[in-house]
């Protein structure tokens, strides 16, 4: 093992991922030079230049393939090894930004780096808490059915989330929310899933019907359950105590706990982008936050959804087969904003229509699936593990990323994996991919 | 490996959720079409670049209707920040209020980032101002537009105007390609000759950016189409004639049509009282227009076209040709009159000239008697059987002398004049009508109208001895006749084909006559043979008698015609007195390119002083005149009173000013307190508000000072 460690490192490298990766990666540079693309400026020198966003990116991208190098040279017993101290050390620099912090974009989770870069430990934390749950679900006393080991798994993986929302970065917090897969997949109970599942499902619901009318059909619903199940709740009279306590908690949910969030907890642009996903207005004026502003003698300022709007236009606007390389009206008019960080799929889907984005996705799946198939095939339950966590945490950018840009989510910052611009985020991506593969390639061994 | 069947799971869920991706984006790509429009209407800014209207020029090559710059003021609103408003509303003769006003107006209307405009057609005068104190407004810029100019002032109606186009036409033009805020030809030819006048809109598409900035042309100018000038229309008329015309109508209401008989060119068209055409462009339209729109005269009317009279005895032509032709009389058969025709017997239509007459003299004097005979014989005449069909036989000569039917000139709204048909008479006078029931038809009185343009188009006929080609105003058209516009105007129109050449000399020989000795005398031209006809036509209006209109009708020379004429004065008294001359000046200056004589300029000069603007017109101008100076005056009472309150509030102002240096501690004080009124206090803030008039001036410092530490 020793003597082919130093020789050839290339050995068990899963080459398919190198692959997915340089595409995606190669796409991202494009897809931010299509937005940065100015006609009639010489992109050549202002690529040499480096002041461009696309340059940027691919130096970053340099770096982050230099990274990569280091990491498949590494010995994979480190990431073992090293789990739970830098999960620690990913703790200690999120709470540093409570302290020496800088304000970007109203949240405080920068840390400032020299040369003007600064790095977001969050990002970072992502990769820790992958590794650190990983060590914990392989120790070799702990059984995952126990609710003990499952109640601690959770805690590590959402304390940084925790941080995250102190931090005012709630889209990143919700990233952590990725690792439920990875627990359910070690064996966490599916109840967990369906739960959480309904609850989101009452939330929209919420949104989306008459509270009365919801009240209504909720009470149906229990009275329903109550005539069907009605032998069984002779049988065992707890049954019934149940239910009604279901149906207490959901109409207390739909009648205060939504209102009282959505009024009281989230400022008034956040519930306006939740209520224009479903296609309604939110009424600024019963939020509390709105309201300080306002006693405050601040203009509060009415968000709409324009953001989501020059998105979809941009997409819809792509038909199938797009408008052609560089030819998109609404990329080069720059009316989507932010479209070369979390809106950087406008681009693609204006450019390219639905064709284009099929087969994007289907890179991204492939690559996923990818994963789940050298996840599957490890013979360490540390490296399976974090080999889930890498699919899920990727899976939920995707997803919340995408979902954003085409009005199925509200806007959160989350970036595209491989593709949005900027360093942390391609750099955190790459580590997760890379040490992987590093896992991945020692997967003869039997890590712990 | 425990757990293996979870995996699925997991990939399933990964799969599903990817489907929901691809359904939303195939619900957006491709499913609704609405964003690609949304996108372009976001991204790509369509300029219409408006081409030069065609230009008009008379047969002599003038340009009678050009196009010419005007400027408007524009505004940007949002760097108008360090302007000169003082000036700038000194020069525009506007308050800083009116400005105030116009500069919300316009951010509202059209954004506070695009350039509007902010006083349309600068006069000549505000120009020059503007000009030399420009660089005083920053914001502001002049900005070239095309506008239409008449160099001779004349021909208002024929030529007509263009105005912006509204709801109505756009329905009626909707494949042409017009948008709000386009100008198109609302009356005369700029209306009929549209089409060609427009030419090709040119429409250059650029990208614009999220702030409405121009980032280039919308894919490198492929969809862009490029301006077409309109085309230039050469017409027949003589502006000169046209300018002699409107000359010697002033003060009079009625018309002038001149044709060449033999192309049926217009040689002048003349519509009185007229307009200068040019009040109708530049920044007083508005205001112009609805001057000459209560006008009791109405000088928007073209009356040459479009109003239809009794042609009077200047039909009497058509009669005796009708009359020869169909064999009642002969020309040398003599009819007298002893005061009246007494065929019906009632003494109906009188005659002026007693005595007896053939056919030559009495088209020579009009005489009245001779063509009721004439008339009654054609209608009575056994071999078509009854009334009905005879009617029906004069009918068809008149139909093919371009009467009763529209001649289909090239302007609109042109009215098709009346020859009245039988089933008319029917139900009048039941269906056995005689023909002594429409015995004043026979001297073009009774039901018989027509356009001046027709009888104009009659003289035509009878110079030609039998042919026209419709009457127009346009001959060609530079660069081809694309739109067939003049087909019809090719097209030779003989009258019915046994109506021989020696009954239209007949009706020549007669209308020779009446300048020789009869009732055109006074319309003689010197050295040309002219053939005339004088109307004098009896009208009512409301069923009160006005006074006669007066035709004149003729042709010259006679041998060789170029020009065939019809005149009218409206109310005038009888023909031989205002037409006539009219007509015989208007002959010669076509023929003979000038008036000679000093005896003739005189005439000229005469007939163009006389004033016959009829007695009711005259009484409803006088009213609307003096309404306006009431409301004028009324304005003047206003303005004074307003200026009166103004000053009276700056001494109330200055009152107070007065009185507060007493306490002057409380001023300062009072700002102060703004913040605090703020807080929900309604009686503590009545009470501060109370207090600089309850409280003695020290008492009120005091509290004042304790009011603001906090």
């Amino acid at each position: 093992m020793s003597t082919s460690n130093g020789v050839n490192i290339s050995k068990g490298i899963d080459w398919t991922m190198v692959l997915l990766y340089a595409i995606l990666v190669s796409i991202g540079i494009l897809c931010i030079f299509m937005v940065e693309y100015r006609s009639g400026t010489s992109w050549v020198t202002s690529f040499l230049t480096g002041k461009t966003n696309y340059s940027k990116q691919l130096l970053f991208a340099g770096i982050c393939g230099l990274i990569a190098i280091f990491i498949l040279l590494s010995d994979s017993k480190l990431y073992t090894a090293f789990a739970n101290l830098l999960y620690a050390f990913g703790i200690l620099l999120m709470l540093l930004t409570f302290v020496i912090g800088k304000n970007i974009n109203g949240s405080r989770s920068w840390i400032p780096l020299a040369g003007g870069f600064n790095l977001q430990p969050a990002e970072l934390c992502k990769i820790f808490a992958a590794l650190a749950l990983a060590k914990f679900i392989s120790r070799q006393d702990i059984d995952f059915s126990k609710p003990k080991s499952q109640i601690i798994a959770a805690v590590i993986a959402l304390s940084p989330a925790a941080l995250s929302i102190l931090q005012n970065e709630t889209g990143l917090a919700l990233v952590y929310a990725s690792f439920f897969i990875v627990m359910f997949r070690e064996g966490l109970p599916p109840w967990i899933l369906i739960v959480g599942f309904s609850f989101g499902a009452l939330v929209v619901a919420t949104l989306v019907v008459e509270p009365n009318l919801l009240a209504i059909i909720l009470t149906a619903i229990a009275g329903l359950t109550i005539y069907v199940m009605r032998r069984m709740i002779k049988r065992n009279k707890n049954l019934l105590v149940f239910i009604l306590l279901i149906w207490a908690v959901c109409v207390g949910v739909q009648r205060f706990a939504v209102p009282y969030i959505f009024n009281n907890v989230f400022q008034c642009y956040q519930s306006q982008r939740i209520y224009s996903m479903v296609g309604k207005d939110y009424d600024c004026s019963k939020n509390r936050s709105a309201k300080n502003e306002r006693a405050a003698d601040k203009a509060v300022k009415k968000p709409d959804d324009y953001n989501v709007r020059q998105s979809k236009i941009a997409i819809g606007s792509g038909g199938i087969v797009g408008r052609g390389f560089l030819k998109g009206t609404q990329t080069r008019g720059k009316y989507v904003p932010e479209q070369h960080t979390d809106f950087i799929f406008t681009s693609l889907g204006e450019a390219f229509g639905f064709i284009g984005c099929f087969v994007f996705l289907g890179i991204y799946l492939l690559m996923l699936f990818r994963i789940i198939t050298i996840a599957e095939r490890q013979r360490s339950t540390f490296s399976r593990v974090y080999a889930y966590s890498v699919a899920s945490i990727m899976f939920f950018h995707i997803t919340v990323n995408v979902c954003m840009t085409i009005g199925l989510f509200p806007i959160i910052g989350i970036p595209l994996p491989l593709i949005s611009y900027g360093g942390s985020s391609l750099l955190t991506f790459t580590i997760l991919i890379f040490i992987l593969i590093r896992l991945d390639a020692d997967r003869q061994m039997v890590l712990r | 490996m425990y757990n293996q069947s979870r995996s699925r799971i997991v990939q399933i869920i990964f799969v599903l959720v990817f489907m929901v991706i691809l359904g939303q984006l195939l619900h957006l790509q491709i499913f609704s079409g609405k964003y690609r429009l949304q996108a372009e209407n976001n991204a790509v800014y369509r300029k219409i670049v408006y081409p030069d209207r065609g230009i008009i020029y008379d047969r002599k090559h003038k340009a009678i209707l050009e196009n010419t710059i005007m400027y408007d003021l524009i505004i940007t609103p949002s760097e108008i920040k360090g302007t000169d408003t003082t000036s700038l509303c000194q020069i525009l003769n506007i308050d800083t209020a009116e400005f105030r006003k116009r500069v919300r107006d316009i951010i509202f209307k059209n954004s506070y980032v695009k350039p509007s405009v902010f006083e349309p057609l600068l006069s000549p005068e505000l120009l020059a101002r503007l000009n030399e104190n420009m660089y005083k407004f920053p914001g502001f810029s002049l900005n070239e537009r095309p506008v239409r100019t008449y160099p001779f002032n004349v021909a208002a109606d024929v030529l007509g105007y263009t105005g912006e186009v509204d709801t109505g036409f756009l329905r009626r033009h909707r494949e042409e390609g017009y948008e709000m805020g386009d100008y198109a030809g609302m009356t005369g030819m700029e209306r009929s000759y549209e089409k060609a006048l427009m030419g090709v809109r040119g429409v250059k598409r650029y990208i614009r950016d999220n702030r409405s900035r121009i980032q280039g042309p919308y894919e490198n100018g492929a969809y862009d189409t490029s301006a077409m000038a309109g085309k230039n229309l050469y017409t027949s008329i003589d502006v000169e004639l046209q300018q002699l015309g409107e000359k010697l109508m002033n003060n009079k209401v009625g018309s002038i049509v001149a044709i060449d008989p033999r192309t049926g060119g217009v040689l002048c068209m003349v519509s009185a009282p007229t307009y200068n055409p040019n009040y109708l462009t530049g920044n007083q339209r508005r205001k112009h227009f609805s001057e000459l729109f209560t006008d009791p005269r109405l000088p928007l009317l073209n009356r040459t076209v479009g109003t239809q009279y009794s042609p009077g005895s200047t039909f009497k032509t058509v009669v005796g040709i009708v009359g020869l032709t169909e064999g009642v009389i002969n020309e040398r058969e003599m009819i007298s009159c002893s005061g009246a025709f007494y065929g019906c017997g009632n003494g109906k239509p009188k005659c002026l000239d007693r005595g007896t007459f053939d056919f030559t003299n009495a088209i020579a004097v009009s005489d009245n008697t001779y063509f009721a005979t004439v008339y009654k014989r054609i209608i009575d005449q056994q071999r078509y059987g009854s009334a009905d069909s005879s009617l029906k036989v004069f009918n068809n000569y008149a139909y093919t002398f371009g009467l009763g039917h529209k001649l289909g000139i090239d302007l609109p709204s042109e009215k098709k004049g009346n020859i009245p048909i039988s089933s008319y008479y029917a139900k009048i006078f039941g269906s056995r009508w005689v023909s002594c029931n429409i015995i004043s038809n026979s001297i073009g009185q009774g039901e018989v109208q027509t356009t001046l343009a027709q009888l104009a188009n009659v003289m035509a006929i009878i110079a030609n001895k039998g042919w026209y080609y419709t009457p127009h105003l346009v001959d060609s058209i530079e660069g081809g006749d694309e739109f067939h516009l003049l087909d019809s105007f090719r097209v030779k129109h003989y009258t019915a084909s046994h109506i021989t050449e020696k009954t239209f000399d007949e009706v020549q020989n007669g209308m020779q006559a009446v300048m020789e000795f009869g009732t055109g005398a006074a319309a003689k031209v010197p050295g040309v043979v002219v053939c005339g006809k004088t109307g004098t036509v009896q009208n009512a209006l409301n069923g009160v008698k006005q006074k006669d209109h007066a035709f004149f009708g003729a042709f010259a020379p006679r041998d060789n015609p170029r020009i065939a004429i019809a005149v009218m004065c409206e109310n005038a008294g009888f023909g031989a007195s205002s037409a006539a001359p009219i007509a015989s000046l208007m002959i010669e200056k076509y023929l003979k390119d000038s008036i000679a004589g000093k005896e003739r300029q005189d005439k000229a000069e005469a007939v163009a002083k006389m004033n016959l603007i009829p007695e009711r017109m005259r009484r409803a101008m006088d009213s609307i005149s003096n309404l306006n100076r009431r409301r004028d005056s009324l304005k003047l009472i206003k303005d004074a009173q307003k200026e009166m309150s103004d000053t009276v509030e700056v001494e109330d102002r200055a009152e107070q000013e007065q009185r507060t240096p007493t306490d002057s501690a409380a001023k300062p004080a009072r700002q102060q307190q703004a913040p605090v009124k703020k807080q929900p206090q309604p009686a503590g803030k009545k009470a501060v508000l109370q207090s600089p008039a309850t409280l003695p001036p020290d008492e009120q410092q005091r509290k004042n000072s304790r009011k603001t530490k906090p």
